[in-house]
């Protein structure tokens, strides 16, 4: 398993990769341009093909509110793919667009009116009958139509555009960077121009004709030796020494058992940020156990499959793919390729959007392991003391790996103790004791110190 | 002086000798060849491991290994593929249930956490038998026995279903053409649908018999109950609505008829506007149900036949003219006055295995009206057929039985004719036994059809008449399992589950329009009254066939009462009995149970002989507490009727009825049983014709045996505080500071309560809640429910044998008995308070040491009483033990480094110490040690490590959810939600917890009781957990 160490380190080791990272940099400035123009040549081309009929952008629009859930353009989902299907209806079927406009506005009707096609695509479909749109005025329709007439953007400039409008997001980084190289800079300057002063002074001193060795000789005792003779400073420099030794190997051990940035490897590549930062998922969607349990509870992968049975591939952040996600690999393609892990693993056929049956639990690396000898009961803080998840985690909604935020030290759980104060309104049954202990310390707010939430034996049983 | 020559050896004299020359010069005579092993420079750098290398390697790899432990683990989470709706990990699933093995029969509610069965619970919508016992309490870790069979065997290989039910069927195709019968030999169902299911295969096979076999016979009561009303029952017993409760042997606490007595008599049991019940016992053995009783007289069991018959003779004002001694007869005469005076508020019950003396108390019954005599609902949990039996083996020898199929016994263990019956084994075509366990029947069928445990299946039971109780499994089939009712229906050729079965038996027969999945979700059902009047009525119709026979009934009860009246009498007559930790040993290779203290000898992993004081003096046989703190005993050898058990461990105990020995049934067992499971001796050998009284001979043998006794001390020694009792007569009349005395110390020369002194300052209490915990040593039995179900909810471990002999139980909760070594606990108080002077108290303390010949018994559970002003916290040096503010004294383990201060300074003892690592530990073979073994495990509730003391918490882990729930729903809190393990399993309501803080309690209420005192008020602990005075009504009231 890997765990990442000290924190501290990696900073340090960034900080001296910076400037080499710096030269990199100016670069790749140069090839995000070359990109730019890329992207807006295919958007233009893109946006010729769509302006016949209904209006595309519109249409994509209304297609993702209300199809989405179970079309795609170019695969089965629920419902049949839908690219080109105004022309495929009526090529292969000779269907024309009021048949669609009945069947989109009221589709059970057609059925139990015994429509051939509709009877067809009913019983391809496992009777399930699709939803009617009597909402959706017949421009709409033109304009969803005209969205699925337009081929699929090509990945190559989806991938473009996710690009371009990373760089923005990620100037800001870079700009702190270039701060810290340029101090880097005059720092290597400084310390050049002192050994440039240095031996410009050596030689100086040299064509003076003073003799350093010289001077060394006459100063007799090594500096070394004048200290082992002075007991003072040894013993000063010795107690230095292991006081000094003491607070780093009392720091040291006061670490072991602290994970804190634990971030291991999943046999799935879950990005919290894309769910619970770009989609803003309510934490307690997936994790709904906290609610209720002294478990947040992985969710289950009937859970998971709530939304990907429709979504299926990943199509990027609004902005697209940042550099840095880029250069972490975390390409469209990638998560695209997580999520089929996700049907593997809960044996989803999506050829025929079907279960197999065959199954193979994930096996999620654990990352808050609190010990065994402490009680801890998520409903506890959630569902009675309303703390935000974010609290003990961290911006999780930021995580593009999971990592415990938290030390999760006993000091770091008696602390938020000490200092929050118990949500006690509106729930009956700290009334009485939310009376009398408040008379009795002359507070209005008790923390959970105050009813007794250090004591041993509430978390160690 | 100078010629004087000292020399070291002789060859020194010798001057020419060139050893010792050489000698002289070197210390050795030879060089030693350094240069062969260190001059070899070149070779020495050739070798692979140098010195330094050496040194290198064992520096790295301490290095590394102490860098390795500072990684923790890498832990996986492996969430469920489809999470099932009702789950979600942490929240415990509670489902009603029934167990019905054939001996223990009980509706019960079952805990389950993810999935896994962890724990029993009483089903408290149950009314009859809806209590678990210590037994039924620890059934849950059978599920878990790592030595359960895992799938289907043929003559011991392992075959699969298919191939299995395929023989079977077609034998079973092939037999019904011929003339040999095909027997099932099954334990008591109790169960409609499975009677119905038997009746469907009867039909199916034609020549089928069904015998029913009680490894514990129950014949005699069964066949007195049959021919007085016609059915083969047991009649049901209410002793709360009796004043009066007289008892010949029946051990009513116990296993009596089925058990599950307890509750109802413990309801009658605790004073009441000055009244309560009376119970006298009579008895050879010490029973439960006799250390509970007012008055109880010793007797051997030949002399309680002709008791019965005198009594029987007093209350018809006829005299019976018998054999005792006018003790007893004197006795008598005052019991019947006592029972004559009742009426229809006393009742006699006996265990004498005889139809006479069975016919004579339900004869008795009903002269008496008795209120809690129920006859018309009787019980149905035991069946079994002594004759049926008898003439089925004979028919296997004699080669008429074509095929047996056995479920959910083991006659090769239980029969006393085993070998008898292993023999007519072979003369049967087809064998086949239902089992968990491989046993010694297992040994001798040809086919073991692996069964499911009773967690695991679907059932039915009929308890009691019209109180239904349905089985459901909590969890899917650990391993390649079938229970006996599925592959009957498979044999049957039906495509349908049990369940579907079960569910069709019910709509149709049973639930008359009452919700299924209703019932299904209450375990328990009740058939409306109005639909067993017609059975009232054809009772009714019965009860006028009798009085027509009544002259042929009196005639038949003459006979009876002249049988017993003549009862021969033997020189030393044999008890067989069944223990409350074993039963009838179905559970033999459970560790919960081999560990449990017996209620009345303390003796946990064992059975023996229990004999009388005289008796044993005159055999020479002892028990002593040795050095090393055990208790060892003599072995004896007992010869009934020609068959010995040799080495047979002895008790003395207290109250065993001079003549007559004791021993108990379930141990002995080998047969697929881990070898520190395999304890004790086999009773069932001795067993002969299903009688529990046989006549004996018994003769001391060499050795002695290692006891594990949890509790040498047997007597109180007169120190009346710590169980305090008083009589009825005294509790009524007197004022409580007389019989409640709170112990008095001097303050400013001043005598006052010595809980009104103190030490300390006391913290502020009157916030939030604060736990009390009443015990009533009136209403406790001694059952031991209890200690079995904090076993459980706590993850007490079990440490073995050895470790139990070396006083390092670790039970949290402890039924201490006492004896009074007078004939009462008073006269004991009475005595220490009068010895006088060194010499008299030397000698009178030593008496006191031991218990009377009769003594009068008393339990009292003892947990941590969580102190307010505890000792354990002040000494323990680390804070590893401090108090709440809710009354509880917690204790943190990680913090413990085992001082064992706190142990030392607990003034009741109950704290326990980790000697050993008892999980994943090579050295202990229990629970703990094997992956199915832990799946009973708590979750919730640390597994301690070694090294580390542990004790009762007030199940902090359940108060603190109840407070969570509360929290959650944003309400208050109810009395009687907060629950202990013990609380929860205490079924005759002596262990009451709540919040005391909350003036509606029944722990209040408790608390402001004249009964109520504090163990050892006189240390100035003011403890938690408190009790209450127990009272005897030994007094004619």
């Amino acid at each position: 398993m890997k765990k990442v160490p000290y924190r501290d380190q990696i900073s340090k080791f960034l900080g001296l990769s910076l400037i080499i990272f710096l030269l990199f940099s100016t670069s790749l400035f140069s090839q995000d341009a070359a990109v730019e123009q890329q992207a807006e040549t295919a958007e233009a081309s893109t946006e010729e093909v769509v302006s016949t009929g209904g209006d595309a952008a519109k249409g994509k629009q209304l297609f993702n509110q209300n199809c989405a859930a179970c079309h795609a353009l170019n695969r089965k989902m629920t419902g049949p793919a839908l690219a080109n299907v105004e022309t495929r209806l009526a090529e292969d079927e000779g269907l024309d667009k009021e048949w669609l406009y009945t069947w989109i506005k009221n589709s059970p009707g057609m059925i139990s009116s015994g429509d051939s096609y509709a009877l067809k695509i009913y019983a391809e479909y496992n009777q399930a009958a699709m939803t009617a749109f009597p909402t959706l005025s017949n421009s709409d329709i033109d304009d969803i139509l005209a969205y699925t007439a337009a081929p699929p953007p090509a990945p190559v400039a989806a991938a473009a555009g996710a690009v371009t409008a990373s760089t923005s997001g990620a100037s800001s980084g870079i700009s702190n960077e270039i701060i810290l190289g340029a101090l880097a800079l005059i720092l290597a300057l400084l310390i050049m121009m002192l050994v440039l002063v240095n031996s410009t002074l050596k030689r100086i001193a040299e064509a003076n004709g003073v003799s350093l060795e010289q001077e060394k000789a006459k100063k007799g005792l090594p500096l070394w030796k004048a200290f082992a003779q002075n007991q003072f400073l040894v013993l000063v420099s010795v107690i230095f020494l292991l006081l000094s030794g003491a607070y780093f190997a009392y720091g040291w051990m006061m670490q072991v058992g602290v994970d804190q940035g634990y971030a291991p490897i999943q046999p799935i590549h879950y990005s919290h940020k894309i769910h619970a930062g770009d989609n803003k998922i309510e934490c307690k969607y997936c994790h709904s156990s906290a609610r209720v349990s002294k478990h947040s509870g992985i969710p289950s992968l009937n859970v998971c499959m709530n939304c990907h049975k429709s979504i299926y591939e990943y199509q990027g952040n609004p902005e697209g793919p940042s550099a840095e996600d880029l250069a972490n690999g975390y390409t469209n393609e990638f998560y695209t390729g997580e999520i089929k892990k996700l049907y593997k693993a809960v044996g989803w056929d999506e050829e025929n959007q079907k279960y197999t049956g065959e199954s193979q639990p994930v096996e999620w690396v654990r990352i808050h392991n609190l010990p065994d000898l402490a009680y801890f009961n998520h409903s506890q803080h959630v569902s009675v003391a309303g703390i935000e998840c974010q609290t003990c985690h961290g911006p999780v909604e930021e995580m593009e790996i999971m990592y415990q935020y938290s030390p999760l030290t006993m000091g770091w759980c008696v602390n938020c103790h000490r200092e929050t104060n118990v949500k006690v309104d509106d729930n009956a049954y700290y009334a009485k004791i939310h009376e009398e202990l408040s008379k009795k310390y002359g507070v209005e707010n008790l923390t959970a110190a105050d009813l007794g939430g250090l004591e041993c034996g509430k978390c160690h049983y | 002086m100078a010629s004087k020559k000292y020399w070291k050896s002789e060859a020194e004299l010798n001057p020419n000798d060139s050893i010792v020359e050489a000698l002289r010069q070197n210390e050795f005579v030879e060089e030693i060849p350094t240069d062969a092993f260190l001059g070899d420079k070149a070779g020495l750098s050739e070798t692979s491991t140098n010195r330094r290398d050496f040194l290198k390697y064992v520096g790295f790899s301490t290095a590394a290994a102490s860098l390795a432990a500072c990684e923790g683990p890498v832990r996986k989470s492996i969430p469920y593929v489809v999470q099932p709706e009702q789950i979600v990990p942490g929240v415990a699933n509670y489902y009603a249930t029934t167990i019905a093995d054939g001996f223990d029969f009980a509706s019960i509610l079952v805990k389950t956490r993810e999935g896994r069965p962890i724990k029993i619970e009483n089903n408290k919508e149950a009314k009859v038998n809806g209590n678990s016992n210590a037994r039924i309490q620890a059934s849950v870790l059978s599920l878990y026995d790592s030595t359960r069979l895992q799938g289907p065997l043929s003559n011991g290989e392992a075959v699969d279903w298919e191939t299995l039910d395929a023989t079977i069927k077609s034998t079973l195709g092939r037999l019904k053409s011929s003339t040999k019968q095909i027997a099932l030999l099954t334990q008591t169902y109790a169960s409609p649908s499975t009677s119905k299911l038997i009746g469907e295969f009867k039909e199916a096979y034609g020549n089928v018999t069904h015998v029913t076999y009680d490894a514990i016979s129950h014949d005699a009561a069964l066949t007195a109950f049959e021919t007085k009303y016609n059915e083969r029952a047991l009649a049901e017993y209410d002793f709360n609505e009796a004043d009066v409760i007289v008892s010949f042997a029946a051990d009513f606490l116990g296993d009596w008829q089925g058990g599950g007595f307890d509750s109802g008599y413990a309801k009658g049991r605790i004073p009441t506007k000055g009244k309560m019940s009376k119970h006298i016992q009579f008895e050879s053995r010490m029973s439960l149900t006799g250390a509970n009783a007012d008055k109880r007289f010793p007797l051997k069991p030949s002399a309680q036949k002709r008791a019965l018959a005198y009594l029987y003779g007093k209350l018809n004002n006829s005299n019976v003219s018998t054999e005792l001694s006018e003790a007893v007869t004197k006795e008598l005469d005052q019991v019947a006055t006592q029972i004559k005076k009742a009426g229809s508020k006393a009742v006699v019950v006996t265990g004498i295995d005889d139809v006479n003396a069975q016919a004579l108390v339900l004869s008795i019954n009903e002269m008496l009206v008795s209120n809690a005599f129920k006859p018309q609902t009787p019980r149905y949990m035991r069946q079994g057929s002594d004759v049926a039996l008898n003439t089925l083996i004979s028919d296997m020898k004699a080669g008429k039985v074509g095929a047996l199929i056995m479920d959910g016994v083991n006659p090769s263990y239980t029969l006393p004719n085993a070998q008898e019956f292993n023999e007519a084994l072979s003369a049967v075509d087809l064998s086949v036994l239902f089992s968990t366990n491989w046993n010694e029947t297992a040994e001798n069928v040809q086919h073991t059809a692996a069964s499911n445990h009773y967690l695991e299946s679907w059932g039915d039971a009929e308890l009691v008449k019209g109180h239904y109780s349905l089985m459901q499994p909590t969890i899917k089939e650990l391993f390649d399992t079938k229970q006996f009712q599925q592959a009957m229906l498979n044999w049957l050729g039906k495509d349908i589950e049990y369940y579907q079965y079960i569910k069709d038996t019910w709509t149709t027969e049973i639930l008359n329009g009452a919700s299924w999945n209703r019932t299904l979700h209450d375990g328990v059902y009740v058939a409306p009254a109005d639909l067993s009047d017609p059975e009232a009525a054809a009772d009714k119709e019965q009860e006028v066939d009798q009085e027509s026979e009544a002259s042929e009934t009196v005639s038949t009860i003459d006979v009876a009462v002249r049988a017993l009246a003549s009862a021969p009498s033997n020189e030393m007559e044999l008890v067989l009995y069944s223990k409350t930790g074993m039963g009838d040993g179905k559970q033999a290779s459970n560790p919960w149970l081999q560990e449990f203290p017996d209620p009345i000898t303390r003796v946990s992993w064992d059975n023996y002989v229990t004999i009388s004081r005289k008796d044993a003096n005159g055999l020479g046989l002892v028990n002593e507490n040795v050095a090393n703190g055990g208790l060892d005993g003599s072995y004896a050898k007992l010869t009934v009727n020609g068959i010995t058990l040799e080495k047979v461990p002895v008790i003395i105990q207290p109250g065993q009825a001079s003549g007559s020995l004791g021993l108990s049934f379930g141990y002995g067992k080998k047969a697929g049983m881990k070898a520190e499971m395999q304890t004790g001796v086999n009773a069932y050998s001795l067993y002969q014709g299903f009688n529990n009284v046989q006549s004996v001979s018994i003769e001391k043998a060499s050795g002695n045996h290692e006891f594990a006794c949890v509790q040498l001390h047997n007597t109180l020694m007169g120190r009346g505080d710590i169980i305090k009792e008083t009589t009825l007569e005294i509790f009524n009349t007197r004022d409580h500071a007389e019989w409640n005395h709170v112990p008095q110390v001097s303050l400013n020369h001043q005598e006052v309560d010595a809980t009104s002194v103190d030490l300390w300052d006391s913290f502020d209490r009157s916030i939030g809640h604060h736990f009390n915990m009443s015990i009533d040593l009136n209403a406790c039995t001694g059952c031991g429910a209890c200690v079995i179900a904090c076993h459980a909810e706590n993850n007490v471990p079990v440490v073995g044998k050895q470790e139990v002999r070396k006083s390092r139980d670790m039970h949290w909760l402890r039924i201490d008995r006492y004896y009074s070594s007078e004939d009462t606990f008073e006269e004991d108080n009475t005595k220490k308070d009068n010895l006088s002077g060194a010499m008299e108290s030397k000698s009178g303390f030593e008496e006191m040491e031991t218990a009377a010949v009769n003594p009068q018994v008393a339990f009292q559970p003892v947990m941590c009483q969580h102190c307010n002003h505890a000792p354990c916290e002040t000494v323990c040096p680390v804070a590893a033990t401090t108090h709440s503010r809710q009354g509880q004294n917690h204790m943190a383990y990680n913090r413990c480094v085992g001082t064992r201060y706190c142990a030392n300074n607990c003034p009741y003892k109950v704290r326990r110490f980790n000697w050993f690592l008892t999980n994943n530990n090579d050295e202990f073979d229990y629970h703990f040690n094997n992956d199915l073994g832990k799946m009973v495990i708590n979750p919730d509730v640390t597994v301690r490590s070694r090294g580390v003391i542990e004790k009762c918490s007030l199940c902090i882990q359940m108060t603190q959810k109840t407070i969570l729930d509360a929290k959650r729903e944003g309400r208050v809190i109810k009395d009687g939600e907060f629950q202990t393990a013990c609380s929860n399993a205490c079924s005759s309501g002596a262990i009451v917890f709540g919040d005391s803080n909350d003036q509606e309690s029944e722990v209040v209420e408790l608390k402001k009781s004249d009964r109520m005192y504090h163990l050892l008020e006189s240390v100035g602990t003011k403890p938690n957990v408190f009790y209450h005075v127990k009272v005897r009504n030994t007094n004619e009231v």
